[in-house]
């Protein structure tokens, strides 16, 4: 899997192929088409929002006249929006870092130490892909209430890591296990430990598989809800997720400004997707070449 | 999201499946084992490393998912209600009042609606929308990355917002009557013989552009010399596709396959946040998690919610388990089979 995704780039550029032929007009309608049905609902929510109750009321599905502002200027002048924000990004960011940290190190142990164990250590944590958060929810509420942590983003954080460390052993210890051991050896004969070759070799050169993780486990954060629902209570705590859902039900009867909260919400993922696409699409495309 | 990736990894790169078959194979890759004269102080000092490495990962993990999920097998035998320890040993009653629950066979029928449909219309749908734009065309990457926006937004947002659209007085029905079809107009959310299929247009919406995408990257690894060949003797561009790109895409699909199947098992969130924790019973779009939140944590039961979870798990496990021992045996030689025991 490494492998083919660390040759793959250097192989695009011998594809003979002109890049830009232009297809067959069924091409672009089927596409239009299948675009249009991704896109209506999330131009439904931000459409939605620039427009008042009785505009939804008398016109469901209408567009906005006259464009409103208030909504939008509304929830972007409070403080709830911009404190989950702040929390989902907290959550997320260092769910991030303790995933990649700890991913790469014991993935570092699995792809270039050998010892007895090794297979059982792979196993274990591939195993922990068969355990989704879902059926680990109850007791993992139970542990979060004995170790003090409700209402606290660090009873999300650490079972988040834990639950996002087999994804990122499984992707990252092909890509550790494909740097060659005469890069080990050369760095060894200059004088570096194993530890060292670790920092200065393989942290560079595992990057691609490092960001790819990174970026599944920010967007699995950003969006999870069942945990944060289990553990966060209280509304200063509250994530992007349950603060959405919390807001619809709160102003249910002010569908317009629901639409609005939600549309912003949606921004910060949008984002980042479009920040990292390439990558994602690129990782997925890694991981299912085999 | 994360764990798709890495669910199609292990089949297909075939990682270790046992100590003795990983030590071979790493050898093999590497140069041979006893290259390096071996002292004790660099044996201490790569236990050492190891310990160290391994360590902070390995409390993480079975102290937050291995421990809880034996927890939940613990807890599933006491009625509890989540104050001090568990004492009132009930030993498979749970489990008894769980299968012989009606509320929980409902649950099931609709638990395998939603697989059995989730399969039939997400995958031929993505399989031609996956062939069509793997042939190139001008602007392919802006369509590659627009359908995957859906997949991209959170469950909370695809359910807030879709539930406003399908209300009685919502976009859809709005729609239907401004273009003349009034008479379609339902309750999209709360009839109960429409409503799975509400859920399941839903669901397909969300998850199709994964679907997609996985498969576009399937057909990425099939070298272009065998559509080359093809084509010089001959054939035309539908059979290239039926006789090459298919058979050739399989692996690919069984694995979309295995992924949708446990995702559907699963499936919690945009239940719960569409239907709620009350109504979705009675809409017949309830799932085993949703009855696992409201019959445990709701309701107080913990002990009774850790059973419900022990049987989702148990069932997950069991068509798992089958699925790779009948379908998936020829991609990956029994990888994950092995590794469960």
């Amino acid at each position: 899997m490494a492998v083919t995704t660390l040759t793959q780039a250097p192989r695009r550029p011998l594809r003979s192929r002109p890049r830009n032929e232009w297809g067959s007009p069924a091409v672009y309608f089927i596409s239009l088409l299948f675009i249009a049905v991704c896109l209506a609902p999330v131009l439904y929510i931000v459409l939605g929002g620039f427009r008042d109750n009785s505009q939804i009321t008398s016109s469901p599905a209408g567009l906005p006249a006259p464009w409103r502002f208030e909504n939008y200027v509304d929830v972007l002048t409070g403080s709830t929006f911009w404190r989950e924000i702040g929390n989902s990004a907290i959550v997320g960011l260092v769910t991030t870092f303790g995933v990649v940290a700890l991913g790469l190190m014991v993935s570092f142990v699995l792809a270039r130490y050998h010892f007895p164990g090794r297979g059982a250590m792979y196993s274990l944590f591939a195993a922990g892909l068969m355990f989704p958060l879902t059926v680990a929810i109850t007791p993992l509420y139970i542990l979060v209430k004995d170790l003090g942590l409700m209402n606290n983003l660090g009873g999300v954080i650490l079972p988040q890591i834990a639950f996002g460390l087999p994804t990122t052993v499984i992707i990252l210890v092909p890509f550790l296990r494909a740097i060659p051991d005469e890069i080990e050896e050369a760095a060894a004969i200059d004088g570096a430990s194993r530890l060292g070759f670790f920092f200065r070799m393989v942290l560079p050169l595992s990057l691609p598989g490092v960001v790819t993780t990174g970026i599944l486990a920010f967007i699995g954060s950003w969006n999870s809800y069942l945990l944060p629902l289990f553990i966060l209570n209280d509304q200063s705590t509250f994530t992007l997720p349950l603060g959405v859902q919390a807001f619809a039900s709160q102003y249910s009867v002010d569908t317009a400004k629901v639409l609005a909260f939600t549309s912003l919400s949606m921004i910060p993922a949008l984002i980042f997707f479009a920040l990292f696409q390439r990558r994602i699409v690129g990782g997925l495309t890694g991981a299912v070449k085999g | 999201m994360s764990d798709s990736p890495g669910g199609t990894a292990v089949f297909q790169q075939q990682p270790a499946q046992g100590s003795h078959a990983a030590g071979e194979g790493a050898i093999r890759a590497s140069s041979p084992a006893g290259r390096r004269p071996k002292r004790r102080s660099t044996d201490r000092r790569k236990v050492l490393e190891i310990a160290l490495l391994s360590g902070p990962a390995i409390i993480m993990f079975v102290g937050f998912v291995i421990f809880p999920v034996v927890l939940a097998a613990y807890y599933g035998f006491f009625r509890w209600k989540g104050f001090g320890p568990p004492v009132d040993f009930v030993g498979l009653g749970n489990y008894k009042v769980i299968l012989t629950d009606p509320a929980f066979h409902d649950v099931l029928i609709h638990n395998g609606a939603i697989v059995v449909l989730s399969l039939i219309f997400q995958g031929p749908v993505a399989i031609v929308l996956a062939l069509l734009l793997n042939r190139k065309f001008r602007g392919r990457s802006a369509v590659r990355i627009l359908i995957f926006v859906p997949y991209v937004i959170s469950e909370v947002i695809v359910g807030t917002g879709w539930s406003l659209m399908l209300q009685t007085s919502g976009a859809v029905n709005g729609l239907l009557q401004s273009v003349g079809l009034g008479a379609f107009k339902a309750d999209w959310l709360s009839n109960p013989s429409i409503a799975i299929w509400s859920l399941m247009i839903i669901i397909s919406w969300k998850y199709i552009g994964f679907a997609v995408i996985l498969f576009l990257a399937g057909l990425q690894s099939i070298p272009e010399e065998l559509f080359e060949a093809a084509s010089i003797d001959g054939a035309s561009y539908w059979q290239i596709q039926r006789r090459i790109t298919l058979p050739l895409l399989g692996p690919t699909i069984r694995i979309w396959a295995f992924l949708s199947i446990i995702g559907s098992l699963q499936l919690f969130d945009l239940v719960y946040i569409i239907w709620g924790q009350y109504i979705a019973s009675t809409a017949g779009v309830s799932t085993m998690a949703t009855y696992m939140v409201a019959n445990g944590r709701t309701s107080g039961n913990y002990g009774y919610g850790n059973a419900v979870a022990v049987v989702m798990f148990l069932i997950s496990l069991v068509i798992a388990l089958i699925y790779q021992r009948f379908v998936l045996r020829r991609d990956t030689a029994g990888a994950l089979t092995e590794r469960q025991k």
